[in-house]
């Protein structure tokens, strides 16, 4: 009964994002009508301009939303199973800072190696990730206090590396500046291509930890009881969910509160089996950047507003008001 | 069927275990009993390979079960420690069902036979009306019956229950007893337990180890084992004991604590 509701819910979630994803293709300072549009996906083009429009600058941008939405979305799902925490986010607990220092370094130290980015990310965050374990593990597992606390920590010292790098590289600064700020403006089909084989990977290595993540949240000793090698399991998830922040980081820079705040709007929808609250989560993650990046980019248009900036301004309330409903 | 063989467990450089063995025959229901921080939990961990003895073996029908996979081992023994939380709007069903996965590989999904075993598990445990409902919609004892019926679709040998009734009022922990003690005449299913109620121990145990300070103090049928000196000696407590009418099991009435204001001990000299 459970099951069949929540598949309903998932399937309609993922219409939606197909649904936004190509309204999202019409906006902007040229609106392309959605007919235009479909006729452009499905059939032979319309019109020169509008095949421009569409599959060099609309379509990339919208697909780069959704996967790095997906991405950041799964990744804190992930790590809220493995934590045992629902704060566990990629932003709070300094995943991501950790990621975008070792990006940020390419960037204004060594820029030649520029394709190395993606795999530096993962490094970082990696490191990053350690840190906070070796910090907030304490005899008894994880404290939630004691991961914000080390997330504060690892966020702050990476907070003061990235100063030091823009005061000594103040010249490269500019190139960076847009992406420092989670910007999806500009990336273009080099960035999606980039971002793409490393999240198919991910999100194909995600399906098969559905099981493995259902069963951690079962409690350590339960889980080893049903013959699992729970520390194992544990570092090879929060390895796939390094490596999930880490692509989205090196691809569009740091967006925060997703990975925090979609989780838990999917487990409000679906509930906490993992094998509806995981792809739940990746269309919800979709859902939430695409319109976070399309307000930003047309509520003040000619403006724009990186869609990391947007995701604080809404994520910072919703952030607090879970603290008010005590969800942690 | 299993042997514990003079193993010691040390937490953090403390010996916490020392030196102890005992043997569970197959279809037999063992229970340990002992004073808090004896080392009675640390025992069924050691066994159920939570923890590993720094000396000695424990041995699963002749392999040490060091040697065994973790699988392997899943598919022996599974324990049940006195409170699990299953996230909140798990199903009683689909909590039973991840009993299973010990005889899965990790891309098998559910067969038909496995459907027919955990609904066999529901059944076992009268749970069958619950599998629907919410784990944590249940009461203390429907919910410890829940975690039962996980374990037995885990189609162990042997059941390692840690304090199964701590948590649960009388009659609920006569429930989980009874069941237990079903469990065991039906499908010969070997039980060791760490009780803290002496009279449930001497009540549904067919041998009782008890263990202080780390140390086995003596191992023997419930006739054997419950004396006034044993219960003095290890609980400082006086008490009479006297032999339950119907199937002779020895049940004890606690009088008075053998220590005097103050925490003297009267008999010091025991």
């Amino acid at each position: 009964m459970m099951h069949s509701r929540n598949r309903v819910v998932v399937t309609v979630t993922f219409a939606l994002v197909v649904v936004m994803a190509i309204i999202a293709i019409g906006l902007g300072s040229v609106r392309v009508p959605i007919p235009d549009i479909l006729q452009a996906l499905f059939h032979a083009s319309s019109s020169h301009v509008n095949d421009t429009i569409i599959f060099d600058i609309r379509l990339p941008r919208v697909l780069l939303a959704l996967i790095i939405g997906a991405n950041i979305a799964i990744s804190g799902a992930i790590l809220q199973a493995v934590m045992g925490n629902p704060l566990a986010d990629p932003g709070l607990t300094g995943v991501t800072s950790g990621a975008a220092v070792a990006v940020l370094t390419i960037m204004l130290v060594m820029p030649e190696y520029t394709s190395f980015i993606p795999i530096a990310a993962f490094i970082g965050g990696i490191i990053a990730a350690s840190i906070v374990y070796s910090l907030a593990w304490k005899k008894r597992g994880l404290s939630p206090i004691s991961i914000i606390l080390a997330g504060v920590a690892v966020n702050a010292l990476c907070g003061g590396v990235v100063g030091y790098l823009s005061i000594m590289y103040s010249d490269r600064l500019p190139s960076a500046v847009q992406w420092m700020n989670g910007s999806l403006a500009a990336k273009g089909n080099h960035v999606l291509w980039m971002v793409l084989p490393y999240s198919i990977v991910g999100w194909i290595a995600s399906i098969f930890a559905i099981r493995k993540t259902n069963i951690i949240k079962l409690g350590d000793q339960v889980a080893s009881n049903l013959g699992e090698n729970v520390n194992m399991i544990r570092i090879l998830l929060s390895i796939l969910a390094v490596f999930l922040a880490a692509t989205s980081v090196a691809a569009i820079g740091m967006i925060g509160f997703v990975g925090l705040i979609v989780p838990h709007m999917a487990r409000f929808l679906v509930g906490s089996n993992y094998k509806y609250l995981l792809p739940m989560s990746m269309a919800l993650g979709a859902l939430v950047l695409l319109i976070a990046d399309t307000g930003g980019r047309t509520i003040v248009a000619p403006l724009e507003i990186p869609a990391g900036i947007v995701m604080a301004v809404i994520g910072g309330p919703y952030f607090l008001y879970l603290m008010r409903r005590s969800v942690f | 069927m299993l042997t514990v063989d003079s193993i010691s467990i040390q937490y953090e450089k403390k010996t916490v275990i020392q030196d102890f063995s005992f043997s569970v025959q197959e279809g037999e229901i063992v229970s340990i009993i002992g004073p808090n921080g004896s080392g009675k939990s640390t025992i069924l961990k050691a066994i159920s390979r939570q923890l590993a003895p720094s000396k000695g073996d424990i041995k699963l029908q002749g392999v040490n079960i060091s040697k065994l996979g973790r699988k392997e081992t899943a598919r022996q023994m599974c324990m049940l420690s006195q409170r699990n939380t299953a996230p909140e709007d798990m199903t009683v069903y689909d909590l039973v069902s991840y009993g299973r996965y010990p005889h899965k590989r990790w891309f098998e999904k559910l067969a038909e036979k496995d459907e027919k075993i955990i609904e066999w598990a529901l059944e076992k445990t009268n749970m069958t009306q619950f599998k629907e409902k919410r784990i944590a919609m249940l009461s203390g004892g429907e919910s410890q019956r829940a975690w039962i019926a996980m374990a037995l679709s885990q189609q162990p040998k042997i059941l390692l229950l840690d304090e199964p009734t701590t948590y649960l009022d009388i009659s609920h922990q006569h429930e989980v007893l009874e069941l237990v003690q079903e469990l065991n005449r039906e499908m010969n299913m070997t039980v060791i337990m760490v009780l803290h109620d002496l009279n449930q121990a001497s009540y549904y145990s067919n041998r009782i180890v008890v263990v202080q300070n780390g140390k086995k103090q003596s191992c023997g049928t419930p006739e054997q084992v419950m004396t006034t000196d044993m219960v003095k000696n290890v609980y400082r407590m006086n008490c009479e004991i006297n032999c339950n009418c119907n199937d002779k099991k020895p049940r004890i009435h606690l009088l008075n604590s053998t220590k005097v204001r103050g925490g003297i001990s009267v008999d010091k000299a025991n």
